[in-house]
């Protein structure tokens, strides 16, 4: 199981999703750099945390136009799972992968805090061994992560069950409070808080199993597919 | 921002002319009491340096420990006091920079931050509280972007600090032993200098440091770029793990000066450099800038010319600019040219070390009677002062500090802040605890008691986790050690903290002396600030919730020590009375008793009694947990005490440890075998804090309301004037 992490200059989550990865759930993973090309045996794709660019312009709007992003494009029409974990989220949304787009929160501050997502979408790679509206513990950690889109894009999220976690409360002002969104074909997720900070018991504080459980559906995804 | 004429004089027989103007603006940077120590250092000597873990190699910025199983954790603080009080946000941001780059030096990864910091009374002071938001925004803006996790701290207001900014930042590294910089260069090496372009920024910053702050000299602040700090880690890491470094060194206060004599001076060797060499952020600098400038974000570097090109392959990838600037040679000389005609060439021994002085002391008058008891009026009952105590900025959550920085990234987090200390895991299955603590109030009164006092609080707090004490840095601030009052103050807390260190075997592995910390209204008080480093080699406590029947037992004794303490001063506003004082004995058969309960899984958590005493600490658990408690005064472990006494006196070496009534014979069997002092002095349950004398309540306060006021107070007075 060949997933690829992709990272770019100053890209800060990348070896904490590559240890989660591995060493939690035996996968095999790589780094991509961000002026490569993507390797061609990918079987899922992950964009993790950080500060790419240092979130110079505006949030992952630089890494969104790097060369790998049109790999990435290609693969993900291909329906391979995509996924977008806070900055890697901001740099799906900002190359058109995924719809919306993310400001800074209403508190105009970083927050950094456990919260509680509710899963609205179980049909994703990454959601596919939850039941709907199961919650799962989660840090978020972040300046600009409340996702934001228009009234009528809103409506068709809802109609095309493109919003896959909800902040079971107001967390940072998102619209709806939306923490995860899908494309229509539900293979590219991005979303704010960190999985791979909540999937070990060690570290956390409250119930690992149902942030394992995303990384569980990307195995039994893959593990369908192959 | 120049020598004082005997200092002139002194270089001038040194080097048998006139130094040239370069010369003399390296000589005065490295002289300067921020780069050479010269005040302090003679009476540095007296701390204990070496232990069992400790590992020592020339020419390191950071402490370095042997953590087994072929790891090392490195450890270094440093504060940016000056550049904060003029320009927060920015000098707060590059004081953790800076602390990083000396983790990076020794090549290990930095893999936390804690930040310590104080100001003004912000209750009173619109200033303070704008040196407040903006130093806790530059911390966490740098911090985050690099993904180091703040993991702790502390917060305090004092009005000895109205109109500056104290800015501590500790970082801890981790790393293989095998991957040590072991500093060494030889004859021909190249001499490199990577990192950001050096620009007008910071020029004399280290003088400025060294000097009463009168005048915001903003050219003299450093401008942070955490992005550019980010791709230098990743950068010297792949180099390190490629075994390129030959010998590295950050560059901080005094710039290239400071760097390139320190290295040259460290290593026995000699460096030729060409400030035309240098890239520069703008064309027309002067040589004498391009030398003092203390632009972030730089490292030297010393490799030789066949790992040069892997080298910049290196830093190609990362799109770091690199150039060599120079080559090592054997004359022990620091020698630079501009245009090929050289503009300095002086010995490095010269350069690198400053005469050192030995300065008048004297007992300040103000502490003749200062210690004096004073009483104050009896209530019948606490609950409003307790309130208030809760609300106060020095006490209230910080929260809505730590809340901004990323304290998981890493996922080595394992006791997050807002506890007594944070836990990070290791990767050889071990843990480390760590704490900073300071406190000016008893520091003042008693300059020895107060900064033995900050040394057995942190270790009180890294031993709460499971931790056993392995190391401590030394943040030693003061205001100007010309003053013999005020160097009086400095040497009676160095003997304090020498005496408590020999005495628990805890070494001092790095430190770092800020004087001149002065402001418009004179000196800061006293502001020893103390990190301790705890190894758990088994498993930390994980601390548990504190349920409704649940048992509290209280270590240590309660004495009438109010000097110094949250109410004598917050709610008195009175400066004196009886210093808390730790007695060595008591304080380490009380850590061994609270690292055994720990290690044989009897208690829920363990929490030390610090700032607003025993009222404060039962508080804290109870609305934490969200749970009440009664607490008799009467058990309270202590002798003839008054009520506000046992309330509110910060006495040390006190524990609460918290457990489930079944465990508590096997709990006071190991207690007494460690003949403490203890006593069980309350259950959990209810919805109120309360705290009784003859059964009548003296304190009687709702967990909820407790815990509403004292989360959102800070944040509140933050937001709003």
């Amino acid at each position: 199981m060949n997933v690829g992490v992709v990272v770019f200059p100053g890209s800060n989550c990348d070896r904490d999703m590559f240890h989660v990865l591995s060493d939690v759930f035996h996968m095999t993973p790589q780094y991509c750099w961000h002026d490569k090309p993507l390797p061609e045996n990918l079987d899922a794709v992950v964009l993790p945390g950080g500060f790419s660019y240092g979130d110079r312009l505006r949030a992952g709007v630089i890494a969104a136009h790097s060369p790998i992003i049109q790999d990435v494009k290609k693969i993900a029409e291909k329906g391979i799972p995509i996924l977008g974990v806070c900055n890697g989220f901001q740099i799906l949304v900002e190359s058109g992968l995924l719809p919306g787009v993310l400001l800074k929160n209403d508190s105009l501050n970083f927050m950094c805090e456990w919260t509680n997502l509710t899963v609205e979408n179980n049909k994703t790679p990454f959601t596919n061994k939850f039941e709907l509206n199961e919650k799962i513990p989660i840090p978020i950690a972040n300046g600009d992560g409340r996702y934001f889109v228009d009234d009528e894009t809103l409506k068709q999220l809802e109609r095309k069950n493109q919003i896959v976690f909800k902040y079971d409360q107001v967390v940072n002002g998102s619209s709806n409070q939306i923490a995860g969104v899908c494309n229509e074909d539900g293979n590219v997720v991005g979303m704010m808080p960190h999985p791979e900070r909540a999937a070990e018991p060690e570290i956390n504080p409250h119930d690992n199993k149902p942030s394992s459980l995303i990384f569980e559906s990307l195995l039994q995804k893959i593990g369908a597919n192959n | 921002m120049s020598l004082e004429p005997h200092e002139l004089e002194e270089l001038k027989l040194k080097i048998g002319r006139d130094p040239t103007s370069t010369e003399l603006q390296i000589v005065a940077a490295e002289w300067s009491e921020h780069c050479s120590y010269k005040s302090s250092k003679k009476h540095l000597k007296i701390l204990p340096m070496d232990g069992p873990l400790v590992i020592n190699e020339k020419g390191y910025d950071s402490g370095v420990l042997d953590v087994g199983d072929g790891y090392v954790v490195t450890a270094h603080i440093e504060s940016h006091n000056h550049p904060s009080a003029v320009e927060p946000y920015g000098g707060a941001a590059t004081g953790v920079g800076g602390v990083i780059r000396d983790i990076l030096s020794a090549g290990t990864r930095p893999i936390a931050l804690l930040d310590g910091l104080r100001f003004g009374d912000i209750e009173k002071d619109q200033h303070a509280k704008w040196l407040f938001k903006n130093a806790v925004k530059g911390v966490a803006d740098y911090g985050n972007c690099l993904g180091i996790p703040t993991i702790g701290g502390e917060v305090e207001f004092d009005e000895c600090y109205a109109n500056y900014a104290m800015v501590d930042v500790a970082a801890i590294g981790f790393g293989k032993k095998e991957n040590l910089i072991k500093n060494h260069a030889k004859k021909g090496d190249l001499v490199v200098l990577m990192g950001g372009a050096t620009g007008r920024d910071g020029i004399g910053g280290s003088q400025f440091a060294s000097d009463s702050l009168e005048s915001e000299n903003r050219s003299a602040v450093q401008i942070p770029d955490p992005f550019i700090e980010k791709l230098i880690i990743e950068a010297i890491l792949e180099a390190r793990n490629e075994k390129l470094i030959h010998a590295m060194k950050d560059l901080g206060g005094g710039g290239l000066s400071c760097a390139v004599s320190e290295t040259a001076d460290a290593l026995d060797i000699g460096i030729e450099m060409d400030v035309d060499n240098v890239h520069t952020r703008e064309s027309d600098m002067h040589s004498d800038e391009i030398m003092v400038s203390e632009s972030q974000e730089r490292m030297l570097i010393i490799t030789d010319s066949v790992k040069l090109v892997k080298f910049q392959d290196i830093c190609n990838k990362f799109r770091i600019e690199c150039s060599v600037i120079g080559h090592v040679t054997f004359d022990s000389k620091m020698h630079v040219k501009k245009d090929g005609k050289t503009i300095a060439n002086i010995s490095t021994d010269i350069v690198a070390n400053a005469t050192l002085l030995d300065l008048p002391s004297k007992k300040p008058k103000y502490l003749e009677n200062i210690e004096e008891k004073k009483s104050f009026p009896v209530l019948s009952d606490y609950s409003e002062i307790m309130l208030k105590l809760l609300a106060s900025p020095n006490i209230a959550s910080k929260i809505w500090v730590y809340g901004q920085y990323d304290h998981e990234v890493g996922i080595r987090t394992v006791v997050k802040p807002g506890y007594d200390a944070s836990v990070l895991r290791l990767d050889n299955g071990k843990f480390l605890s760590i704490k900073i603590d300071g406190n000016p109030k008893q520091c003042y009164i008693n300059p020895r008691e107060g900064a033995i006092g900050c040394f057995e609080e942190a270790c009180r707090n890294v031993v709460c986790t499971g931790a056993k004490p392995i190391g401590m840095l030394d943040h030693l601030q003061f205001g100007n050690p010309k003053d013999p009052e005020i160097f009086w103050t400095f040497l009676e807390s160095l003997k304090g903290l020498t005496d408590f260190a020999k005495d628990f075997e805890i070494p001092c592995i790095g430190g770092k002396v800020s004087l001149y910390n002065e402001t418009p209204k004179g000196s800061i008080k006293p502001t020893p600030v103390i990190g301790v480093i705890g190894l758990i080699d088994k498993k930390p406590l994980r601390i548990q919730k504190i349920n409704s029947g649940d048992c509290l037992i209280m270590i240590g004794n309660t004495k009438d020590e109010l000097g110094g303490s949250e109410y004598s001063e917050y709610i008195h506003k009175f400066i004196g009375g009886k210093c808390p004082a730790v007695d060595f004995s008591e304080s380490k058969k009380n850590m061994n008793a609270v690292l055994e309960l720990v290690e044989n899984e009897l208690i829920k958590s363990a929490h030390d009694c610090s700032k607003g005493g025993l009222a404060v600490a039962v508080s804290e658990l109870c609305m934490t947990n969200l749970v009440g408690c009664t607490v008799p005064l009467d058990d309270v472990p202590g002798d003839n005490l008054a009520s506000d006494e046992i309330l509110f006196s910060e006495s040390h070496s006190r524990y609460l440890v918290t457990f489930e009534k079944k465990n508590i014979q096997n709990l006071e069997e190991l207690l007494k075998k460690h003949n403490v002092s203890f006593k069980t002095i309350g259950e959990f349950g209810g919805e109120s804090i309360q705290f009784t004398t003859d059964s009548k309540p003296v304190i009687d306060l709702s967990v909820d309301k407790a815990q509403k006021t004292w989360l959102n107070s800070l944040k509140e007075m933050v937001m709003h004037a």
